[in-house]
């Protein structure tokens, strides 16, 4: 049999682990103390079920044992002779963090240890009281390696009295006949006494019964197994005729059989060694697989096709006029050219649509994960997701996981206060943390809102003079006060809690935001709560664009990062020190980086006077890019320079416009540390001053 | 060969039975519950019907109780995936009518006999 179950296993392995997420969501919702719906119970039984069932056949017999005890406790469950106690879903909670983590390890071929697993089976077996799920698989092994030194033969005598609606279930004797007839000499009689006259007769009843001798080796327990489907639609007797011989003259069989199992001890042994070089081998493999792949809806699919059969229609319409045009058919093929940008419009839309997912994906871990920590800390937290169905590039989703994890850590640490200062202030005893996700122009804007204890700007200023990150916070409004916080070393815990580490997190957290072309920025009220409001784009393969000229070299600006265009008033510009240009823009002394100068190349326009000046921000931090002309703003493609030329300075990527030519993509973020390096040091101090 | 359809919730298995069975040249559908399989069943023809019991929306037994009662299934052969734990659930699948039962966990070979078995 070529049939290969490794194919199947990453397919087991995404199905399993959306099923561990099932489980996990269902358990963290029940409340020991109220009823609980039954088909919740069923669907964490039936998760536990399925991939219990998964991991026999593919194999995984650690999986297997420990789901095994999981599903016997939910059956218990689920047929009400067990309550479901805390204490059992907290044991059950801990299985989805053992088994995702053996999932891992098996997805990177790696062993299992039964670290996790250990403390999980002893509770769950005192729980249900017995020694080792174990027993029985042993008892089958030692059955099929008895009689291999001993091979009797038997003279098996049958009767078969099959009730007369046997074949209502689709049991065919003769295929009972024929499985016999394998076995050994066979010779069967029909007894027919039971049929009636003809017009007597039924279509799907049976009224014959047979009489069956089997000369065989084969032992009783094999005979009744072919029977075993029909063993309660039946009379069946089987008696062994003959007294038991030495089968001398079947002694090929036997040894086939020794041959065989010895073959397969051989194989075993060799087994471990190759596993590993495929191990090897394969990791990097199976790594890359699990990346890779993603599950579309197959309404998006349709869609698709329809859409594409719409562009094959309009195609085929433009291409009849072009055929034989004349200024006629004018209006028709202006009209046809407006059924093309409108066909691939809605394909590139949906096209996209097949990367989306939605964003519970990555909201799915925090309903646990406030559990766990809102038992932990002794804080009460209720936690409100809404939007869970906004949709989001999968690229994007990966990446933008683990910043909300601390950002939703920093909301129940240091935003939700105790119980106690809750109700000192008035508050509800039960904090809350509402995560929002919703599409804001060719955004997405995630917003993680708590009713704590705000943020403090005179306490983040004056941290922020002591740990030097700014000289004086004075002139600074509330919200660059808040910017603060996401400077690197920055922490206001006046102790370091386990919860939101120490400190190194909220610049990492600003720095994976902006790498994916978003922003964060904050809203706070001490006493009333602080907002975190995530901007992102909806996907990285396309953005929005500003086109602008730089003598004959055409850049493009994201969207996203323009703050203002504007014409330079000589009188605003200011020369300071070295090369450093800045323009006053209203509150804020702006560098000046002239595009020309950036990438060597010649301008129309060197003069700064009545210049075009494109502010924009990134990381915080705003430049002006001294352009000669501002064109159209239009969607661009992105395509990656590194992987068609190699990586450049200032840009992050190209592009190719309608007219064909190619044109470079700024990599805003990249330009702003290049001409700000020590940005904390140089314009904020400069501000200062 | 024989057209062949296959009732099961967890994508895994229901890859795993159709890819063997394909491999062998049977023509295999598949469907995620018992509701969806009875649509498919009805608007076709299939040869043996195997079913995981454990199924959202419509669960085997059910399944194999409404195919019963529809006439070109009346001989079809339905053949239950079940798990040892499960024993009682035998005798309520026979109850509805199944032809008999694939214990879990089971390889390709033993899925291969088995429909051999009832194809026979």
């Amino acid at each position: 049999m070529s049939i290969d179950l490794e194919q199947f296993h990453q397919v087991f392995f995404e199905e399993s682990l959306e099923n561990l997420d099932v489980v996990e969501q269902a358990l963290v919702e029940v409340d020991v103390d109220s009823d609980i719906d039954s088909e919740v119970i069923n669907t964490i039984f039936r998760a536990a079920h399925s991939i219990k069932g998964g991991s026999g056949t593919f194999g995984f017999t650690e999986v297997t044992e420990f789901t095994h005890l999981m599903e016997t406790l939910l059956d218990e469950v689920r047929d009400g002779v067990r309550p479901l106690t805390q204490e059992l879903v907290d044991a059950l909670l801990k299985s989805c963090d053992c088994l995702r983590h053996w999932f891992d390890c098996l997805q990177a071929k790696q062993d299992l240890s039964d670290e996790q697993s250990k403390p999980l089976v002893v509770i769950f077996e005192n729980m249900l009281n017995k020694n080792s799920a174990l027993a029985s698989t042993e008892v089958n092994v030692s059955k099929t390696t008895a009689g291999t030194d001993h091979v009797p033969l038997h003279h098996w005598q049958i009767t078969f009295i099959p009730h007369s609606e046997i074949l209502l279930s689709g049991n065919e004797p003769i295929r009972l006949f024929r499985q016999l007839e394998q076995m050994g000499e066979y010779k069967v009689i029909a007894d027919i006494s039971g049929v009636e006259d003809i017009d007597q007769l039924t279509v799907d009843e049976c009224f014959i019964s047979w009489n069956i001798e089997l000369v065989t080796t084969t032992g009783k327990e094999d005979i009744v197994e072919i029977f075993e489907w029909v063993i309660d639609e039946c009379t069946l007797t089987i008696t062994d005729n003959i007294p038991t011989v030495e089968a001398n003259n079947v002694p090929e069989i036997g040894r086939e059989m020794i041959a065989e199992k010895s073959g397969a001890i051989v194989e075993e042994a060799k087994k471990p060694k190759t596993k590993i070089e495929i191990a090897q081998k394969t990791k990097t493999i199976a790594a890359s697989s699990a990346a890779s792949s993603i599950r579309v809806g197959i309404d998006k699919v349709d869609n698709l096709i329809n859409l594409v059969g719409e562009l094959v229609i309009t195609q085929s319409m433009l291409s009849e006029l072009g055929n034989n045009f004349d200024m006629s058919k004018i209006e028709r093929l202006s009209s046809g050219l407006d059924q093309l940008l409108q066909n691939t419009k809605e394909l590139q839309e949906n096209v996209m649509r097949i990367r989306m997912l939605p964003i519970s994906f990555a909201f799915n871990r925090f309903p646990r994960m406030i559990r766990d920590l809102s038992v932990k800390i002794g804080k009460k937290v209720d936690l409100q997701i809404n939007g869970e169905h906004t949709e989001l590039d999968k690229t994007v989703m990966e990446k933008i996981g683990d910043p909300l994890v601390h950002l939703v850590r920093n909301a129940i640490d240091h935003g939700i206060e105790s119980v106690e200062e809750r109700v000192a202030a008035n508050k509800p005893e039960m904090g809350v943390i509402k995560l929002d996700a919703y599409h804001q122009g060719g955004n997405i804007v995630i917003e993680i809102v708590d009713d704590g204890k705000g943020i403090d700007a005179n306490i983040i200023g004056q941290k922020a003079i002591e740990k030097g990150i700014v000289d004086d916070v004075s002139k600074l409004s509330d919200g660059q006060i808040y910017d603060l916080i996401f400077e690197p070393g920055f922490s206001t815990a006046a102790e370091i809690s386990d919860i939101s580490g120490r400190g190194v997190g909220m610049d990492v957290v600003r720095r994976n935001i902006t790498s994916l072309g978003g922003r964060i920025d904050i809203e706070s009220e001490v006493g009333k709560g602080s907002i975190f409001r995530v901007h992102l784009p909806l996907t990285l393969a396309i953005l929005d664009g500003q086109l602008v000229r730089v003598g004959s070299e055409v850049f493009i600006i994201p969207l996203i990062s323009i703050v203002e265009s504007l014409q330079i008033k000589a009188e605003l510009v200011n020369k300071v020190s070295g090369n450093m240009i800045l323009y006053r823009l209203r509150e804020d002394n702006v560098p000046i980086i002239p595009i020309y100068k950036e990438f060597n190349i010649e301008a129309d326009n060197t003069e700064l006077d009545s210049a075009l000046l494109v502010v924009v921000e990134g990381d915080g931090r705003k430049v002006g890019l001294l352009v000669d002309d501002l064109l159209a703003q239009q969607q661009v493609v992105i395509k990656s320079l590194e992987s068609n030329y190699k990586r450049i300075e200032g840009i992050s990527g190209a592009t190719i416009l309608g007219d064909g030519s190619v044109a470079l993509i700024l990599d805003i973020l990249g330009l702003i540390t290049q001409t700000t390096p020590k940005k904390s040091h140089s314009n904020r101090s400069m501000k200062a001053a | 060969m024989a057209q062949v359809l296959v009732v099961d919730d967890s994508t895994s298995m229901r890859t795993m039975v159709t890819a063997t069975l394909t491999s062998v040249g049977h023509q295999v559908k598949d469907a995620e519950n018992g509701k969806a399989a009875l649509d498919v069943a009805k608007s076709g023809a299939f040869d043996v019907v195997i079913t995981d019991l454990n199924m959202p929306i419509m669960d085997g037994i059910t399944l194999t109780r409404e195919l019963r009662s529809i006439p070109k299934y009346t001989y079809t052969p339905i053949l239950l995936l079940t798990t040892e734990s499960s024993g009682d659930k035998k005798a309520a699948g026979k109850d509805a009518g199944a032809t008999g039962w694939l214990v879990k966990p089971f390889n390709p070979e033993r899925l291969l006999s088995t429909i051999d078995r009832v194809l026979g």
